[in-house]
């Protein structure tokens, strides 16, 4: 146990820059947007238009509080979705070089000097991309949906709008809830993206990269091709649930899109429409259920046959 | 005395070569054993099986263990330098300390930074801003704080400058080394370890051609300093070797009585080196 919450500890010693400055910067970034947003009133930050100051101000005074709390709620979710997009950038780099980079500049020749499994190293780096860092993710986009709560209060109450008014109508707590409990299910959704590159940076002798994407790229457009040509019927299948998961699913939060029906949206009027759809999606319930999905479980069941193939060939392959 | 390594048909084939072709050898406990050959002899592939980091045929005993099996366990009792400057480029000076102070039972903090305080470097330093030789520095110093049984070093001090070469050797003479532990070094500065070692092994591909104690070694082969007249005499006795300086022939034998030789000329215990060139003769023709 001591070993590996070393072994975590390095990882993160050496990836300091992708674990915790990348998601850093991107939620500072977001927030000197919205402060911008906030102090030109008119300059809309991001598709929700209802977080700028003005139709704050203008739905409040309506009496649509309910739908500015969503709105708030939502701009919590939103700075920590592009934290989420840009942690999950680095780690498919991250995961890319994991296994390759230390035998490309003759380092695993020190870390194997040392008493540690092949197993431990290999798993320490799993839960650095599943674990690590998407909570070090996960509590930056909070701190920054906290901060950006309360300069929006600040600046609602310029336009004499009660910060209490306001703030009793979002959800901080559940955004926060919500977004913790969530972390499980990346994980599992992560599992074959993060397997896949893994075994790729453990197998290559060069160029990892060219590996893990031409791979499921060249044998993606093969089988789409085929299915057009109606030699076989899963080449779209095989596009949606292979290729396209190999570059997304490292990302916290790609497999929400997918989780619902679009046509829910379709037809939403009132405030009161709009925010009940929006917490049938937004609630633990349909969140944890995505995990009884087949493309969950099996996709998880996959990604943890190729981490065992990484550890193998981590034992066995040391040259590049 | 117990046998630190034993080997038994040692073989490792890759696909177009065999890099070690059913070695036989055993290096008991409290020796430095020098294993010296050419480019490609098989030398690093007979370190990286004993160390565990190859698969190979045949059987291999390092204290006690089967590296292939147990290489966690075996890597607490054995410690390696394998090339020269390996450590990560970001680790510090005081995270590498850190790191194997927590992953390493056998580690003494206080010795490392008795070690690293005869040296430049500083606790914040990384490895990507020091020169070759002072991360070889720091890399023996984490080494020797290491209460290892056995130690190997492959190429350790390869493109160091001669100061740091000696220092590097001193070292591990000086305040490592006891009749407990057993080093196994391979470099092709040979001349520089020489008088460190009490055990000399040749490989040439993929065999061992020597194998031999550097006090047999002085009874077995010598070196003969003969003039001119008497060269001819010394050719009969069939030389391994033959070279000439200013005028005067040296010849080395194999074996030969040593009143015999004594006969034709001075006679002394051969360089390592020379000794070397002449056994590896015509290996790259």
């Amino acid at each position: 146990m001591k070993t590996f919450y070393w072994l975590i500890k390095r990882e993160f010693w050496e990836n300091r820059g992708s674990f915790f400055w990348a998601p850093v910067i991107t939620a500072g970034v977001f927030i000197v947007f919205h402060v911008i947003g906030l102090a030109q009133a008119q300059f809309t930050t991001h598709a929700i238009s209802a977080s700028s100051i003005n139709s704050i101000v203008d739905q409040m005074n309506n009496g649509h509080g309910d739908l500015v709390g969503l709105a708030l709620d939502m701009s919590m979710y939103g700075v920590t979705a592009m934290v989420y997009l840009v942690t999950g950038i680095t780690l498919f780099f991250y995961c890319l070089g994991s296994l390759f980079d230390d035998r490309n500049d003759r380092s695993y020749l020190f870390w194997k000097s040392l008493p540690i499994s092949d197993r431990d190293t290999v798993l320490s780096k799993v839960a650095s991309a599943t674990v690590l860092a998407p909570v070090i993710a996960t509590v930056v986009g909070i701190l920054a949906g906290l901060l950006l709560l309360l300069l929006t209060i600040i600046a609602a109450a310029f336009y004499g709008i009660h910060g209490w008014a306001l703030l009793g109508n979002t959800h901080p707590f559940r955004v926060m809830g919500l977004l913790l409990a969530s972390i499980p299910v990346s994980l599992v959704w992560a599992l074959p993206a993060v397997g896949w590159l893994m075994l790729c940076s453990a197998w290559a002798r060069s160029k990892p990269f060219l590996w893990a994407t031409v791979i499921p790229l060249g044998s993606g457009a093969m089988l789409y091709w085929l299915d057009v040509l109606g030699v076989i019927n899963f080449g779209g299948w095989f596009w949606h649930n292979i290729v396209v998961r190999v570059f997304i699913s490292i990302v916290p939060w790609s497999w929400f899109p997918k989780s619902f029906d679009g046509s829910i949206f379709k037809g939403l009027k009132t405030p009161d429409q709009i925010t009940t759809v929006a917490h049938e999606m937004l609630n633990l319930g349909h969140i944890w259920a995505q995990l009884l999905k087949p493309e969950f479980w099996g996709g998880a069941l996959l990604g943890i046959a190729m981490i065992i193939a990484a550890i193998w060939l981590r034992r066995w392959r040391t040259e590049t | 005395m117990s046998a630190a390594i034993e080997a038994a048909k040692l073989t490792k084939r890759y696909t177009s070569t065999m890099a070690l072709d059913e070695v036989e050898f055993a290096i008991p406990t409290g020796r430095i054993v020098g294993l010296i050959g050419p480019n490609g002899a098989g030398k690093t592939t007979a370190l990286k099986a004993i160390l565990g980091l190859i698969d190979f045929d045949g059987s291999l005993n390092v204290l006690g263990m089967d590296p292939r099996k147990s290489r966690e366990a075996l890597m607490t009792e054995v410690c390696f330098i394998a090339d020269v400057a390996v450590l990560p480029k970001w680790i510090s000076v005081s995270q590498a300390i850190d790191f194997v102070e927590a992953i390493h039972p056998r580690f003494q903090r206080a010795r490392c930074e008795q070690f690293l305080a005869r040296t430049k470097l500083k606790p914040k330093q990384k490895v990507k801003h020091m020169s070759k030789g002072m991360i070889v520095q720091l890399h023996l110093a984490l080494v020797m704080a290491i209460d290892a049984k056995l130690l190997v070093l492959d190429e350790p001090t390869l493109g160091l400058d001669i100061l740091y070469r000696k220092q590097f050797y001193q070292s591990l003479l000086e305040d490592y080394f006891d009749e407990e532990k057993t080093i196994v070094v391979t470099t092709h500065q040979v001349e520089e370890i020489e008088h460190i070692l009490t055990d000399l092994m040749f490989i040439r591909d993929g065999r061992i051609v020597l194998d031999t104690s550097m006090e047999s070694l002085g009874q077995r082969f010598m070196e003969v300093m003969v003039d001119a007249e008497h060269a001819e005499a010394a050719r009969h006795l069939n030389p391994m070797d033959e070279r000439s300086v200013f005028g005067k022939h040296i010849f080395l034998f194999d074996g030969i009585e040593r009143a015999k030789l004594e006969a034709l000329g001075d006679v002394r215990r051969p360089a390592v080196s020379d000794l070397f060139v002449a056994t590896m003769k015509g290996i790259y023709a």
